[in-house]
């Protein structure tokens, strides 16, 4: 302790200095850094006519460098040929059963109702677990270990294992029920097993980004802990994560086309089939491109989000 | 406000001499008049008595036994030495930290005894921070209604109605739209007071408001614990500030090392300290100008 020091005083428990109260958020509290017009930054607009001149003539001359080396290579001819006949790639889009394949374009819609299912459960489960993980009370003490385990065990061990371990395993037990289900049901099973690992972790970080002074403000109002949590904790923890979040949900939805390893006719498993009957590898440009149609939306949802937040913020603001 | 209110029944005797001046019911409104704060303080008597109060972080003893007697309606100050252990006891006194011996009691009322509800004794002691800590997702209605009505349960329209009261009477009407980290340092504390406020607690712990404010920032804060101050607010006050602790403590504590060294009208301990560490302290201070 010191006891002898004139000089000013300083508080363990201020988390930050007056000049910078808002240092706790990270990027999504910054409104107004990105300019006056309170606009998120746009992927073409440096600012400027001159910019947009620049930045789409560099844009053109990168593409057309990558296309002119694709269409020039000695085996380009073969390579469109087996991965991107037009004709095949219509034909596996839409299938045709008399034939023995199936639609790559209705197959997504399994990986599509897959990552959904996944996803909700993801989000609660993790929470869930990083609740436990985050939690003091010596009640808990069993779940916490149980759950430092679950974490451990997910995260190491790759999510193709943990997909036949169950999608093969689970059936062998032959139990009522449990044993009966279908590829699908065993596939959304490991994917929110695996997945809630990684994501209790992030939500973790979330939690622990928010600062200890904010439980203590919340708290000293007579909040329960419950609803310091609801009201005061989670939502600042969940805003400082949804970028790492939704970048889980990217490789989630790609993830979705292992289950093809237990038969499900997913996407992934329709391109397959096409392929193998009819010898030609267009079936799985048909099904990158379905992901790709996935995955880039929630891109760009993800940006939204954090755009929509800041100029909800500034509009608050201004009246 | 209910009966029961914002004070667990203080219906247990004070095992040392009763309070004269207690009240039969809990509640007391919150001593300060005005719209959206109805009738005034009805309590009387000791509001604060701590006896022999511990508090240790691991081996580390910051408070070593403090015995303290606060009134209703008075306001007193503590000032030390960083790491004396003001913050501390604030933070005991609210029970954000758990005490490791001793007692404290409001209106007679051990708040430190086995099976009391915290949330329910928070809610009678506001305390603002030196750091605001407001919630920075939260416009400033939000902030300040967000405890009448999730703790209290008060219905929205109402718990905005009595916000915007309280905001209109320190002058931040105009702000209620705005995010904590778009004000002034100035402002977000005295947010941060209203919100504390908005609970309508009985007794009111500040500590170094004005620490972590720009020294033209630090009057418009002052404003306002004094007005809180003439409207008879019992309050605990830690402070740097030598010249405000003289001008609005009835009494002013001089903490050292986790013990009240002396405790004294501001008049006598700032002219006249009988303690040779108090008068050690007020040379360091005023040799650095701070008094
Ligand atoms: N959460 C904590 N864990 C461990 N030690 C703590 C904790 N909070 C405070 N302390 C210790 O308690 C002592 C007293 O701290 P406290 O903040 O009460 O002093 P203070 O009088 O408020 O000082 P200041 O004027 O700097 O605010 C310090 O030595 C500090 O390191
Ligand atoms: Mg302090």
């Amino acid at each position: 302790m010191d006891g002898s020091q004139p000089d000013p005083p300083v508080d363990p428990f201020a988390g930050f200095p007056a000049a910078s109260p808002a240092a706790i958020g990270g990027a999504w509290q910054t409104p107004g850094s990105f300019g006056a017009a309170g606009r998120g930054p746009r992927l073409l607009s440096g600012g400027g006519r001159r910019a947009t001149v620049i930045s789409t003539t560099s844009t053109l001359v990168v593409l057309g460098a990558l296309v002119a080396v694709f269409l020039l290579a000695p085996g380009s001819s073969q390579v469109r040929h087996t991965f991107f006949n037009p004709t095949d790639m219509w034909q596996s889009f839409v299938g045709d059963p008399k034939k023995g394949y199936y639609s790559v374009g209705e197959a997504i819609w399994l990986n599509i109702r897959m990552f959904l299912a996944a996803e909700v459960l993801i989000l609660a489960l993790a929470l869930l677990i990083a609740l436990i993980r985050q939690s003091r009370s010596p009640v808990l003490f069993p779940f916490r270990v149980l759950s430092l385990i679950y974490v451990d065990f997910f995260r190491g061990v790759p999510l193709l294992l943990v997909l036949l371990a169950i999608g093969f395993g689970v059936p062998a037990l032959r139990l009522p029920f449990v044993s009966t289900q279908s590829a699908a049901i065993y596939g959304v099973a490991t994917l929110v097993l695996s997945y809630s690992a990684y994501v209790s972790e992030v939500y973790r970080a979330g939690l622990n980004s928010v600062h200890q002074s904010q439980v203590a403000a919340a708290r000293s109002l007579g909040l329960s802990q419950a609803t310091a949590l609801r009201h005061v904790i989670l939502p600042q923890a969940v805003r400082n994560i949804i970028p790492p979040l939704l970048n889980d949900f990217i490789s989630l939805q790609k993830d979705t086309a292992l289950v093809s390893v237990l038969g499900a006719i997913e996407a992934n498993e329709a391109a397959q089939i096409y392929s193998s009957t009819v010898f030609n590898y267009s079936s799985y440009a048909v099904a990158a491109i379905l992901f790709l149609i996935l995955t880039i939306p929630l891109a760009r949802f993800t940006d939204r989000l954090i755009d929509r937040d800041r100029r909800r913020r500034l509009a608050g603001a201004a009246t | 406000m209910t009966g029961a209110g914002g004070m667990p029944d203080p219906g247990v005797p004070d095992p040392g001499k009763p309070d004269p001046g207690m009240p039969g019911t809990g509640i007391p409104g919150t001593g300060i008049p005005g719209p959206g704060m109805p009738e005034a303080a009805a309590m009387s008597g000791t509001a604060i008595r701590i006896e022999g109060l511990r508090k240790a972080f691991g081996a580390n003893q910051v408070l070593k036994g403090i015995d303290l007697t606060v009134s209703t309606h008075e306001v007193i100050c503590l000032i030390g030495a960083s790491g004396s252990g003001k913050s501390t006891l604030l933070r005991c006194l609210n029970l954000l930290e758990p005490i490791s011996a001793g007692r404290i009691s409001l209106w007679g009322q051990e708040i430190t005894a086995a099976g009391i509800d915290q949330n329910l004794v928070r809610r009678s002691i506001g305390i603002v921070f030196q750091s605001y800590n407001l919630f920075p997702h939260m416009n400033v209605l939000r902030n300040v209604t967000l405890a009448p009505r999730k703790a209290l349960g008060t219905p929205r329209l109402q718990a905005e109605e009595e916000a915007r009261a309280l905001l209109s009477r320190f002058g931040l009407l105009d702000k209620e739209a705005e995010f904590p980290d778009r004000l002034s340092g100035g402002q977000q504390q005295r947010v941060a007071i209203v919100r504390a406020l908005a609970m309508r607690p009985q007794i009111m712990l500040l500590d170094e408001v004005t620490s972590a404010l720009d020294p033209e920032l630090v009057a418009e804060v002052l404003d306002v614990i004094r007005e809180l101050a003439a409207a008879g607010m019992t309050m605990l006050i830690a402070t740097h500030e030598m010249g405000f602790a003289r001008d609005i403590a009835r009494r002013v504590c001089f903490l050292e090392e986790g013990r009240i060294i002396e405790d004294a009208p501001p008049a006598e301990l700032f002219t006249a300290p009988k303690d040779e560490r108090t008068q050690r302290f007020l040379r360091r201070i005023i040799a650095a100008g701070r008094l």
